[in-house]
């Protein structure tokens, strides 16, 4: 069969099961836009390439499947780098497709010419340039391979016009054999030797701490986390990137560690004897003072991706492999090594998960009084607010409400900053791959465009993104693409004039010097603009009315929704460890009257 | 006889911070790019790189020679084999490694006859070839291990050296060597840290 490229293209997308393509089309790119006509593949035109790459993103977070993002050359693609690189930073699989000149013009400094492969080298897990037609199906098997196999993440196909507009005959790569990867060969199974010195790690811990990571739920390895923590009784702190990896709500689940993490995930990572650390990667964000971190713990270390393990800190036991897999693996381990049942669903009574007789795990230390210490610290150090009657609107209230009055599978989107901060915090997060938020890059603005990709994603779920006001004037304009394209997403604007991440840096750390901050509550004014732009505009200024307008939001699935939620501009995120500083200075609040101004 | 490389090369060649690294990567547009950008980014600079097909046109041999502690070059290997377009890559030992290099020389502008007979009895006692001769210079080659052509250019110095070209390290490992040092073509673990934080466990044997 004869195609066109650009057709061979398209058809190559559908070889791959790909339902939707997030795109904005334009002259590099215009052959390849003909035959979507006539394809099943659903096209969603943004108003923004970058927001293409989130909307991307979003899907592939709630699905586990590849996003896929079009764009035409020039500034079309340097407009999608920032979601490649937020990608690339959080192992997100998506492929995005640029048009380019013609093989003819590249390097002449043609109208809309930019190298974008050689833009994106490193901040993609693989580019290819495509120069023959005839390569083009291939080249996208080849694509979808390598985003979605060992670490995901972000790959981009560049394909210049005059090879969309060449003839070539189809074909379609009958197996991995067909593909021309020969240095790509990535490993799942982690090595035997390594996974039973592991086990017995775990038997011998005193104060153990699984160290949940975003790697958990790219390798689906959730059941398996549950199983190997109910039955050695170890407690799970789940990072930014794992929140909903483990249910907040299991009696095993510390929470989040790191710079605003509660003070009980965050101590007991340093107080801890063993990390088990899964699919995790010694973030900064999560150690703090790299040197001062867990100083009395061994650690396991396990991750699919080799160049993680002792790229922070030295691990006394690395497997490289898939989560999942060598999670299976590790409890077979134990249990040859004399593990038995759980001895519930959890909590303390899980500890005494008894060995058979003469094993090693017979001979394993009781972690009744690590447990107690943990309650013990939970109880003393909660996280906590004061929401004063007939006072300023607390943020965490919000998030609690919305909490509260939304299902528990509720698909949550946040942007980056304070609001993203207490959204983790106090968000109950129980079900796997239902928060989604830009970690390692910090991309502001990818709360909106996000949360559209997700609800395409899977529109069956409620989808709320919760945002700040800085962010959402990044990209607030996909909410034009969410009214037109019938994508009912709700937006609830933690609105406190400020950004607010950086104001509360400069009054802490710069003696309340506040340089380049404040962006005003009413400029723009956000219920007008979510109305002009086909949404629901709504507002709310004191805690009586949040239940109510949460209520007429969630009542509304005919068009995107808009809150904004004037909320109190002094309030910070706590607990916070400095920049720099030791997990052991956490700050765990305000201090005496600093907090009711 | 041929100094020992790694015996001389204080003196002249690479300090002991140098590493050689050899890939095997694939013979395609980029592929080097992707490679020196590894180094690049993190501000280290190459020190010398050759690269050209091997028997298997399908593929290409990178040799790199590059100035960097231990503990970054061991993250930048891992990074290197994470390349879709690397197939295999070695840190090579110097004892443990066959080194070669080329050198080309004009040299001789301006010399007596006499010390041209000196400078053609220097080449033949390096082993080199004259390869190309105007008259009043000659354009000499020479290949051997980086310290013999350091000594070469040494002395072949004083004759006026008006053009010089070196083509930079190529290596394989030494067949007497057993299996080359730091090959990663699994995923192995020797995890030093790469800020230099304190390292929990024992320590890896430093090469020196």
């Amino acid at each position: 069969m004869r195609l066109t490229g650009a057709q061979a293209l398209i058809k190559s997308l559908e070889m791959e099961h790909v339902e939707v393509i997030f795109g904005l089309p334009g002259g590099a790119i215009l052959p390849v836009y003909d035959p979507i006509l006539d394809s099943s593949i659903r096209h969603v035109l943004v108003r923004h390439e970058q927001g293409a790459g989130h909307m991307a993103e979003g899907y592939a977070h709630v699905t586990g499947r590849p996003g896929v993002a079009m764009v035409t050359s020039g500034p079309g693609a340097t407009n999608i780098v920032t979601p490649l690189a937020d990608a690339m930073m959080d192992s997100i699989p998506i492929v995005v497709i640029t048009g380019q000149v013609a093989t003819t013009a590249i390097g002449t400094d043609a109208f809309q010419e930019c190298p974008i492969t050689g833009v994106t080298m490193d901040i993609t897990k693989h580019n290819w340039l495509v120069t023959d037609a005839q390569d083009l199906p291939r080249v996208v098997a080849e694509a979808f391979h390598v985003a979605t196999t060992g670490r995901p993440g972000p790959v981009l196909v560049d394909v210049p016009k005059d090879v969309s507009n060449a003839m070539m005959d189809w074909y379609w790569p009958a197996s991995l054999d067909e593909l021309d990867l020969p240095g790509y060969n990535p490993r799942t199974e982690g090595d035997p030797a390594q996974i039973r010195r592991a086990a017995e790690l775990i038997l011998e811990a005193h104060r153990p701490v699984i160290y949940a990571g975003g790697g958990i739920l790219k390798a689906r390895a959730t059941k398996v986390l549950r199983e190997l923590a109910e039955r050695t009784g170890i407690p799970v702190v789940t990072t930014l990137m794992a929140r909903g990896a483990f249910p907040d709500r299991h009696p095993l689940c510390l929470g989040m560690p790191g710079m605003h993490g509660n003070y009980t995930a965050v101590t007991a990572l340093q107080r801890a004897d063993l990390l088990i650390a899964l699919g995790s990667r010694f973030d900064d964000r999560v150690t703090g003072k790299i040197s001062a971190f867990a100083p009395d713990a061994k650690v396991i270390h396990v991750d699919i991706d080799a160049a993680e393990l002792g790229k922070v800190r030295r691990p006394d036991v690395a497997v490289a492999g898939d989560c999942r897999v060598v999670i299976e693996e590790m409890v077979r381990a134990l249990e040859s090594l004399g593990l038995g049942a759980a001895g519930g669903p959890g909590g303390p009574s899980a500890t005494g998960a008894v060995g058979a007789k003469g094993t090693p795990a017979a001979a394993r230390p009781d972690l009744a009084p690590w447990i107690a210490q943990l309650r013990a610290w939970q109880e003393e150090f909660p996280l906590a607010y004061d929401q004063e009657e007939g006072g300023a609107l607390k943020p965490q209230f919000v998030v609690e409400a919305l909490r509260d009055a939304t299902p528990d599978d509720t698909i949550v989107v946040a942007g980056v900053g304070q609001h993203q901060m207490w959204a983790s915090q106090y968000w109950k997060f129980d079900h796997p791959n239902t928060w989604v938020n830009s970690g390692g890059a910090g991309t502001m603005g990818f709360a909106v465009p996000a949360a559209v990709g997700a609800k395409v994603g899977r529109p069956d779920k409620m989808v709320w993104a919760i945002d700040g006001d800085g962010c959402f004037q990044m990209t607030a304009q996909e909410l034009v693409t969410a009214s037109a394209e019938r994508i009912p997403i709700k937006v609830a604007i933690l609105n406190n004039a400020y950004l607010g991440m950086v104001r509360q840096w400069q009054e802490l750390f710069y003696e309340e010097r506040y340089s380049e901050v404040y962006l005003s509550p009413d400029l723009p004014d956000y219920v007008k603009w979510a109305e002009a732009m086909g949404c629901v505009g709504l507002k709310v200024e004191s805690a009586e009315e949040v239940a109510p307008a949460i209520e007429k939001a969630n009542g509304i699935d005919d068009r995107p929704v808009v809150i904004d939620f004037r909320t109190d501009a002094f309030e910070k995120v706590y607990p916070m460890v400095p920049a720099g500083a030791s997990n052991d200075d956490i700050i765990v609040g305000p201090s005496g009257g600093e907090g009711g101004r | 006889m041929s100094p020992s490389s790694s015996a001389s090369a204080a003196a002249h060649g690479p300090a002991p911070r140098h590493h050689i690294v050899t890939a095997k990567v694939e013979n395609k547009a980029g592929v080097l790019a992707r490679v020196a950008s590894l180094f690049s980014r993190r501000g280290f600079n190459i020190f010398s790189l050759a690269v050209a097909p091997t028997d298997d046109g399908r593929f290409s041999r990178i040799t790199i020679v590059v100035d960097v502690e231990s503990a970054p070059l061991e993250q930048i290997m891992k990074q290197l084999d994470k390349l879709v377009n690397v197939v295999s890559i070695t840190e090579l030992a110097p004892e443990e490694a066959v080194e070669r290099e080329m050198l080309l020389a004009t040299v001789g502008a301006g010399v007596s006859a006499a010390e041209r007979g000196d400078l053609r009895a220097l080449v033949d006692e390096f082993g080199g070839t004259v390869v190309d001769d105007g008259g009043d210079r000659v354009t000499v080659m020479l290949a051997g291990t980086p310290s013999r052509i350091d000594d070469f250019e040494d002395l072949v110095r004083p004759f006026g050296i008006t053009e010089l070209q070196r083509t930079g390290l190529v290596a394989l490992p030494k067949l007497s060597a057993g299996t080359a040092l730091h090959s990663i073509t699994g995923p192995g673990v020797t995890g030093h840290s790469i800020t230099g934080h304190s390292v929990t466990g024992t320590t890896q044997g430093e090469a020196g």
